[in-house]
């Protein structure tokens, strides 16, 4: 048994916050110097070289990549082997991300309530997801997520016969809807299979993959070739202003179904692709 | 085409910009997002009298991050126009001229800029820190409470946007993408 002080993991939560919010990870940046230079389109190019600027001013004067800091989505894997003392594990998330946000200059997106719309003024709570494994350490990854581009994501609760073309007419169908709305170039994470809720998780994790990993799974690589090809072929574009660079990359993901079911999730996500990790 | 305008925008300067310029613009402009939007047709709806002027007025829809000691204002990107498409149109009958956002607008909204002669300009999602440079001064003027989504008063200089719809109803984001 290992301990680990939870204590430890606000003071770790609150960096990452900071950190996702103002620098992209290596591998989302060089698929926007890639995306540079493929860019067909002049207005493109110029929207390009923005972005590209804004990611150095955002780490040399330490100002947000984007003013939605987002909500804070936590992925918290808890080694089997751990036991986690000083405190209520969930309140030392929060209170990481509070600290984060209210002593990083973030901006406070979450309301306390989805109808009655009051700003918690600390941009908690934080949606987090809770693992249990093998080992003693514990990894965690904090994922703030914009709206602009959550808002356009999408579940479809495909019949196993629609099949891998189902597939990706219903992540072509979500990119077309978004459009400029979710801040192309975009990444696009689809979750293939599991349940309803499962499918849509496995979306969101398929975002926090480092781009420069491959899935094991031979279809699914293919798949995601394919689409990242078609999706730049609807010339949406960088800034929805039309061009070749609509999405830098899809991440595909799968889980096994039900006899009856064939289900998609398909979280959308702008170039402002923020995760931070870190093994505590 | 590059052109350079001021803000308050004159009647002229708003008829006369296409589909696809690239406009630096200089001058004062309002932010408002959703709840600002929502309070203020609340207020139309009462009767009342709305926190700003709308005549020749430019609307940025964003709402900042908090400002770090000796700044005007933090990252300061456009948020997703289509969520005041709902209040758009009134503000345009009374003399709007200008919104600044990203992403598609509705048809009755498409209309109103036309009925208008007013204009509908993206600024680059997702470039919030490069655009908080042309940010000269940042004043909350109404709706202190609503945090991040006051009414600010804005000072900026040569502030880049790019005309999506303009007075004649032409529309890029529909006409880029057939070209690609
Ligand atoms: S969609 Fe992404 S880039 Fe666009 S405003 Fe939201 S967080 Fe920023």
């Amino acid at each position: 048994m290992r301990e680990v002080n939870v204590s430890e993991i606000t003071s770790n939560i609150k960096e990452m916050c900071i950190e996702a919010n103002h620098y992209l990870s290596p591998d989302m940046k060089k698929v926007f110097q890639e995306a540079v230079e493929s860019e067909k389109s002049s207005l493109g190019k110029q929207v390009l070289d923005q972005l590209n600027e804004n990611l150095d001013i955002a780490a040399a004067d330490m100002i947000p990549i984007c003013q939605d800091t987002g909500m804070a989505v936590v992925f918290i894997n808890v080694g089997q082997d751990v036991h986690l003392v000083g405190g209520d594990i969930t309140d030392a998330i929060n209170e990481g991300v509070r600290q984060g946000y209210v002593e990083g200059y973030l901006r406070k997106s979450v309301v306390s309530d989805p109808i009655i719309r009051e700003n918690t003024k600390d941009n908690t709570p934080a949606v987090i997801h809770y693992g249990i494994v093998p080992g003693d350490k514990v990894e965690i990854t904090v994922a703030p997520k914009g709206f602009g581009s959550e808002n356009m994501s999408r579940v479809f609760m495909l019949k196993p016969a629609d099949g891998i073309e189902g597939v990706k007419e219903a992540i072509l169908t979500a990119v077309k809807d978004a459009g400029p709305n979710a801040c192309p170039p975009m990444v696009v994470g689809v979750g293939v299979g599991g349940t309803f809720e499962q499918c849509a998780l496995l979306a969101k994790k398929a975002l926090t993959r480092n781009l420069e990993e491959e899935s094991p799974i031979e279809y699914v690589r293919e798949l995601e070739a394919e689409m990242l090809e078609k999706i730049n072929a609807l010339g949406i574009g960088p800034g929805g202003l039309g061009g070749t660079k609509t999405a830098l990359a899809v991440n595909v993901e799968t889980y096994p179904t039900h006899i009856a079911g064939l289900p998609v999730g398909i979280n959308i996500c702008c170039h402002v692709n923020r995760h931070a990790h870190r093994v505590i | 085409m590059d052109r350079h305008i001021n803000a308050p925008i004159s009647d002229e300067d708003a008829k006369n910009l296409r589909a696809g310029d690239y406009v630096y613009i200089t001058g004062t402009i309002y932010t408002a997002r959703d709840a600002a939007h929502k309070r203020m047709a609340e207020a139309l709806a009462a009767g009342e009298k709305l926190p700003i002027d709308m005549e020749g007025t430019i609307i940025y829809y964003m709402g900042p991050s908090p400002a770090r000691e000796g700044r005007p204002i933090g990252s300061a990107g456009p948020t997703t126009a289509s969520r005041m498409d709902k209040y758009a149109p009134d503000l345009l009958d009374l003399g709007l001229k200008g919104m600044i956002g990203k992403g598609k607008r509705s048809q009755s909204v498409q209309d109103a800029i036309v009925r208008n002669g007013a204009v509908y300009f993206a600024a680059v999602g997702g470039a919030g820190a490069l655009l908080s440079k042309r940010i000269l001064a940042s004043e909350v003027i109404a709706y202190d409470d609503l945090g991040t989504e006051a009414i600010r008063k804005l000072e900026v200089e040569d502030f880049p946007v790019i005309v999506v719809i303009d007075s004649e109803g032409n529309n890029l984001y529909e006409t880029v993408v057939k070209e690609f």
